[in-house]
């Protein structure tokens, strides 16, 4: 028999063979670039420390005309961050809506429909979302699909494309199957039993939705949640071509810097959001704990 | 149980929400003329003028080239690591490199794509190189975005596993080596393929973050749309967006297929086992 020290010894030697390339990997390409963000944020040109960059972004205004043709002054970066937030939160939650009903009815179908349908769910999913986005375009322009089928019907044309809803709806459309497939993957799990027991128990269908279905699927819910707000508040190709370049986000601010090769103020607003999203998700997880918990 | 009429209703319009656009440009790219929302008549035309498009075809070699080397790499360093992670002993060693896997799976792509830039640009300056961004620079950005994906299709095979297994491996005299290849590899290769494959159609897909870090001389895929979809757009784009739509769907339709497969194959092997084992007793 071999002397069991040794083994162990022998085993530690393969975790730390098996562990250091990630260690030092995640160290080198996740970790020290996030402290880039902060450093670029927080220097000048001649990386000279400032807080010029962040103070800009709170204060920097610049003037806009509105519908009725009158001037005003705007705190530019607050307003474009609150555009996004808007849009962002819109989309979720229309996302939800939508989701929600029909990761419920694809959970309940018999097992090969419900494979099948995943499956057709995530056909969008793996195309390019340029394309997806680009195929909006196409359908909402003026002269485009919508507009002509319309027309086919006699109804009234519609001008959407360069609007917010067009944003939203391009927003909907490319985040729709990260909503359906966590909450999905949660109901088809569900111990249908439960649902038997509280009907049992004198509940009527809303109830079970409310006090059985619902607090069983929230963690579904909350990563599908997180899925569809976070690529939709920081995107920069849907508002460009969708919005017809006409309200920036927040996205095609850190992007319109990178291209102007401001990398200091590109990296202060990417800090911002980044601490805004992190402060967000600490407080979503507690609210989720602490419902668990109850 | 069967579906109810409503549902089927409900259901049929999401698929039809989710379709329909993809449809639309499908049909468009036999169309004759330019217009896209009338059809003129039917033509190859766009397919030929793609086939002939020399940066159009580069870019899906490159995109290809990426993706093969991104993945593999990952899925090497990845399965080494959730091996790793899984027998790591220390609870707040385990706990920091977890939070640091999340990283870039919670990070909104742009993030993770300008961190990566700046460091690049930082570091190629530090060289008094003129442009830092090339091929080896998004090769690293691949792997970065792709590594907790492939953990996190071991790290459950590795928990799922017998513990006794390998320890009767080197109890009947395996090394800790061979123990680990003998047992503990194949048990995780659904996972670790499962990984593979993430790895390899997120780089296919990866557009923000390959925008950061690509340099002027490597165009991917993705970033070729992006330029294609910069200027007024030709049914070419169609063309192309049909294309990999095919691909796409046969891409699903085999790995649907042999995950059935596979999924036949360990419950055959398990009932097996359970046979031996109530011959055995």
């Amino acid at each position: 028999m071999k002397n069991p020290n040794a083994v162990r010894r022998r085993s530690t030697r393969i975790e730390r063979f098996c562990l250091g390339p990630y260690s030092a990997w995640a160290v080198l390409f996740i970790v020290v670039p996030l402290l880039f963000v902060a450093y670029y944020a927080f220097t000048d040109n001649s990386f000279h420390f400032t807080t010029a960059n962040i103070t800009r972004f709170f204060t920097a205004t610049s003037s806009v005309t509105d519908e009725t043709g009158a001037a005003r002054e705007v705190h530019t970066y607050l307003l474009i961050f609150g555009r996004s937030l808007k849009l962002a939160v819109i989309s979720t939650v229309l996302c939800l809506l939508m989701g929600y009903p029909a990761a419920y009815i694809i959970a309940r179908a018999p097992a090969r429909t419900q494979k099948i349908m995943i499956t057709l769910i995530m056909i969008p999913m793996w195309m390019n979302f340029l394309i997806r986005t680009y195929a909006w375009m196409t359908i909402l322009q003026d002269t485009g699909i919508l507009n002509s089928f319309l027309s086919a019907l006699h109804l009234r044309r519609v001008h959407i494309i360069g609007t917010e809803s067009a944003v939203v709806i391009g927003m909907v459309y490319d985040y729709f199957p990260y909503m359906i497939l966590p909450i999905y993957s949660v109901m088809a799990k569900m111990d249908l039993k439960l649902l038997e027991a509280a009907r049992d128990l004198g509940c009527n269908g809303f109830g079970v939705l409310r006090r059985v279905i619902w607090p069983l699927s929230l963690p579904g819910v909350i990563s599908g949640v997180t899925m569809v707000l976070i690529p939709s508040i920081s995107t920069f190709y849907i508002s460009q071509k969708l919005g017809n370049g006409k309200f920036y986000l927040i996205g095609d601010a850190i992007e319109g810097q990178y291209v102007a090769n401001n990398l200091h103020f590109a990296a202060a607003i990417a800090f911002i959001l980044m601490v805004i999203l992190l402060a967000a998700m600490a407080f979503m997880q507690r609210g989720a704990n602490k419902k668990a918990m109850a | 149980m069967k579906m109810k009429p409503l549902s089927k209703v409900y259901t049929a319009l999401v698929l039809l929400f989710l379709f329909a656009p993809i449809l639309i440009l499908l049909v468009f790219s036999f169309n004759q003329s330019k217009s896209l929302s009338v059809f003129s008549g039917f033509t190859l035309y766009w397919y030929r003028e793609l086939f002939r498009d020399a940066e159009t075809l580069k870019a899906v070699r490159n995109t290809l080239l990426l993706a093969v080397s991104s993945s593999l790499l990952a899925t090497a360093m990845g399965t080494a690591a959730a091996v790793g992670i899984h027998r790591l002993r220390s609870k707040y060693l385990r706990a920091a490199l977890d939070t640091v896997t999340n990283i870039p799976m919670i990070n909104p792509d742009i993030i993770t794509g300008i961190s990566l830039m700046l460091m690049f640009v930082f570091v190629g300056r530090l060289f008094g190189a003129a442009t830092s961004l090339n091929f080896a620079t998004m090769l690293i950005a691949h792997i970065t975005f792709s590594l907790p994906y492939v953990i996190l299709q071991v790290l459950p095979k590795l928990q799922q596993m017998d513990k006794a297994l390998p320890e009767a491996a080197m109890d009947l005299g395996c090394t800790p080596l061979r123990a680990f290849w003998k047992v503990e590899i194949p048990e995780i290769l659904p996972g670790v393929l499962t990984g593979l494959i993430m790895a390899f159609t997120l780089s296919l897909d990866d557009f923000v973050i390959s925008y950061f870090t690509a340099g002027n001389g490597f165009q991917t895929l993705p970033i070729r749309i992006y330029n294609m979809t910069k200027k007024t757009v030709t049914p070419k784009m169609y063309a192309l967006a049909t294309i990999i739509f095919f691909v796409i769907l046969a891409l699903l339709l085999i790995s649907n297929l042999s995950d059935d497969d596979t999924d036949r194959k360990l419950k055959a092997a398990r009932e097996k086992r359970k046979a031996k084992r109530a011959a055995a007793g």
